[in-house]
C-alpha cells in the first residue's frame, strides 16, 4: 500500500477514533491519535492477518500494551474487515460488546486483552515465546506508551525477551511525551529510553512515527534483525490530526463536546477528501 | 496409605510425568525449582521449561500471552509471589480474557517455618477465590495431589492450587471409589454430630480430631474440600442437614478462605452453627513448622475444640 491510502487509512481511523469517543462522552483520544499512524502500518502493510480468519494460528500478533488506546485499535480492525465500523457505536456502552479497553473475547482480530499497563507486552513475550517452541515463523508486535514504561513490569518483560533472544518480537513506544498528570519528563522522567533498552539487550531504532516511510523503514530494520528483540522509539503528537488536541494532556481521557466534535470532524473530512482526491 | 510426602513434591514429579503425555504443557518457574519442585519438569523436559527469574508478574503474562496459543502453562512460585506479588497479572491477563493458565503457589500457610511471615501466605485462598471464573484448588496428600495435577491439565480455563511445603500423611490411596473431581468433596469419615470440613494438610489433622473426638463418643464427619471454589454446594448442604453443625479448618487466614465460602453459602442457604479454624487474622512467625503451627493452635486438639464448640451452638 502506497503512503497515500496508507495516510487516507489513518485518517479515517481518527475519524472513527474521535467520533467513538465523543459518542461515548468518554475514552482516551490523545495516545490514540498519536499511535494511529504506526497502529494502521502494522495492519495495512506489515502484519500478515487473515480477516475472515481471525484465529488462524499462523497470524501475526499485535498487543495494544497501552490498552485505554482501544479508540485506535477498534476503528483500524473495522476499517481492515474484522467488523462492520457499525459496530463502534457499541464502545463503552453497557449495551454494547467493545470494552473501554482493549478486550479479545468479543472483538474479532484482537489477539490479547489489555488495560493494565505493563501487562500488555509480557503477554507478547509470551506470544513470541510460543511461536519459537512451536517452531513457527509469525511475528508478534505491540505498542506501548511512554508513560507506561515506568510500569516495572516492562523491564522485566525486556529482560525475558532478551534471554530467550525473540527476534520475532517488535515493540514501539510511542513517544507522545505526556501522560494524565502532565509532562512524562516531569512525572517520571523514562530518557534516555534507546540507551535504556539498548541496555536490556533489545536493537532500538528510531523514528518519526507519523512519516510512513520511516515506519517503513524502522519495521523493514526489525524484521532484519537477528537473534535480539527490536525496539521501535517513535517520536509522536499526542492529539495527532485534531488541532486543539495537539501536544494536550488535556486530552489524554477526555471527550469533545459537541462543539469540538464538529471541529475535529471538519479538520479531518479535509483531510480525508484530500487523500481521496 | 502412611507413607509420607509434600505435596509440592507430589505434584512437580507428576507434571514432570505429564510432559510426555502432552506437547502443549510448559512449566514457568521464577527461581525456585529446587523448592516448587519444578526441577523435576526441568529435568525431564528442558525445552518447554521457562525460566524467568524473579519475576514473578511478567512470568504471569508470558504464561498468559502463550495460552493464547494454544499451550497450556504451569506457572510456579511460592504462593506469596504467585497469588500475591502476581495478583493483579493473575487477575487482568489471566482470568478476565479467561486463559488456560494453572497458576500453582507453593509453601502456602504457616508450616513454610523458618523463613517467618513475609513467606508464609495465609492470603491467598481469599485473594484468589474472590476474582470471578477463578477455580481454587488446595489437595490435601500426595495420592490426591497426582490427581489433581491430570484433573487440571484436563481442564481447560484459568486455575489456582496451593501447593505445601511439609511431608504429610498419604490419606486418599486406598478410599474405596476414589474419584478427584474438581468441585467435588469427599466424605472421609462418617459421622452423625459435626461435620469437619478441611483442606490441604489440615485434613490429616481433622482425621486425628475424630480420633480424639471418638474418645469423648463424639462421632464426627470428616470431609476433604480439595476445591475451594466451586464449592461442593450439594456436599456442604447434605452434611448441615445431617449433622447440624460445621467445623471448616484451614491452613489459612480465618477471613476469606474455605471457612468463609461455607459460611457464606449456608448462611443464605441453610444456616446452621459454623466454626472457622486457621490462623486468626494475624502474620505468623519464624519457627520450625510445627512449632509455628502448634503456636498458631493449627493442630488436630484444637480443631477438635473447635468440633465441641459446634456442636454446643446447635438449636
Amino acid at each position: 500500500m502506497d503512503n497515500k491510502k496508507l495516510a487516507l487509512e489513518a485518517a479515517k481511523a481518527r475519524l472513527l477514533a474521535v467520533t467513538m469517543v465523543h459518542d461515548a462522552a468518554s475514552g482516551h483520544p490523545g495516545g490514540s491519535l498519536s499511535c494511529l499512524d504506526a497502529l494502521t502500518y502494522l495492519y495495512f502493510e506489515e502484519m500478515n492477518v487473515d480477516v475472515k480468519n481471525p484465529h488462524w494460528e499462523d497470524r501475526d500478533r499485535f498487543v495494544m500494551s497501552k490498552g485505554h488506546c482501544s479508540p485506535a485499535v477498534y476503528p483500524v480492525l473495522a476499517l481492515r474487515g474484522f467488523f462492520p465500523t457499525e459496530d463502534l457505536k457499541m464502545f463503552r456502552r453497557i449495551d454494547g460488546h467493545m470494552s473501554g479497553h482493549v478486550e479479545m473475547k468479543y472483538n474479532p482480530g484482537v489477539d490479547m486483552s489489555t488495560g493494565s499497563l505493563g501487562q500488555g507486552i509480557s503477554t507478547a513475550v509470551g506470544m513470541a515465546l510460543a511461536g519459537k517452541v512451536a517452531k513457527k515463523d509469525y511475528r508478534v508486535y505491540s505498542i506501548l506508551g511512554d508513560g507506561e514504561v515506568a510500569e516495572g513490569q516492562v523491564w522485566e518483560a525486556m529482560m525475558a525477551a532478551n534471554k530467550y533472544q525473540l527476534d520475532n518480537l517488535c515493540a514501539l513506544v510511542d513517544v507522545n511525551g505526556l501522560q494524565i498528570d502532565g509532562k512524562t519528563s516531569d512525572v517520571m522522567p523514562t530518557e534516555p529510553l534507546d540507551k535504556k533498552f539498548e541496555a536490556f539487550g533489545w536493537h532500538v531504532v528510531k523514528c518519526d512515527g507519523h512519516d510512513f516511510d520511516s515506519l517503513r523503514a524502522a519495521y523493514a530494520e526489525a524484521k532484519a534483525t537477528k537473534g535480539q528483540p527490536t525496539m521501535i522509539l517513535a517520536k509522536t503528537v499526542k492529539g495527532k490530526g485534531v488541532s486543539f488536541m495537539e501536544n494536550n494532556a488535556g486530552w489524554h481521557g477526555k471527550a469533545p463536546n459537541d462543539e469540538q466534535f464538529a471541529q475535529a470532524t471538519e479538520e479531518l473530512e479535509k483531510v480525508i477528501k484530500e487523500l481521496e482526491g | 496409605m502412611g507413607e509420607k510426602i509434600a505435596t509440592r513434591e507430589a505434584y512437580g514429579k507428576a507434571l514432570a510425568a505429564m510432559a510426555a503425555k502432552d506437547e502443549k504443557l510448559v512449566c514457568f518457574e521464577a527461581d525456585l525449582a529446587g523448592a516448587t519442585m519444578t526441577k523435576f519438569f526441568q529435568a525431564a523436559c528442558p525445552e518447554r521449561f521457562f525460566d524467568m527469574g524473579i519475576a514473578e508478574g511478567d512470568m504471569v503474562g508470558v504464561a498468559a500471552g502463550m495460552a493464547t496459543c494454544g499451550f497450556k502453562p504451569f506457572v510456579n512460585s511460592f504462593a506469596m509471589f504467585s497469588a500475591g506479588r502476581a495478583w493483579e497479572q493473575v487477575r487482568n491477563s489471566v482470568c478476565y480474557p479467561g486463559l488456560n493458565v494453572k497458576v500453582v503457589g507453593s509453601h502456602g500457610g504457616l508450616s513454610v517455618g523458618e523463613d517467618g511471615a513475609t513467606h508464609q501466605c495465609i492470603e491467598d485462598f481469599a485473594i484468589m477465590r474472590v476474582i470471578p471464573g477463578m477455580t481454587v484448588l488446595c489437595p490435601c496428600d500426595g495420592y490426591e495431589m497426582e490427581k489433581a495435577v491430570e484433573a487440571l491439565l484436563d481442564y481447560e480455563g484459568p486455575a489456582y492450587m496451593r501447593l505445601g511445603r511439609l511431608a504429610v500423611e498419604t490419606v486418599t490411596d486406598e478410599i474405596p471409589g476414589y474419584k478427584f473431581e474438581i468441585g467435588k468433596g469427599i466424605t472421609l469419615r462418617d459421622g452423625n454430630d459435626v461435620t469437619i470440613i478441611a483442606t490441604g494438610m489440615n485434613v490429616q489433622m481433622a482425621l486425628k480430631a475424630a480420633e480424639i473426638l471418638k474418645e469423648e463418643g463424639i462421632d464426627a464427619r470428616i470431609v476433604d474440600m480439595h476445591t475451594i471454589k466451586p464449592l461442593d454446594t450439594e456436599l456442604v448442604l447434605k452434611c448441615a442437614k445431617e449433622t447440624g453443625a460445621i467445623v471448616t479448618t484451614e491452613e489459612a487466614n480465618v477471613i476469606g478462605g474455605l471457612g468463609a465460602a461455607v459460611s457464606e453459602f449456608l448462611c443464605e442457604n441453610y444456616p446452621v452453627p459454623v466454626v472457622k479454624h486457621g490462623v486468626n487474622d494475624e502474620f505468623g512467625r519464624s519457627g520450625k513448622a510445627p512449632a509455628v503451627l502448634e503456636a498458631y493452635g493449627i493442630t488436630a486438639e484444637e480443631i477438635a475444640k473447635k468440633a465441641k464448640e459446634a456442636i454446643a451452638k446447635k438449636a
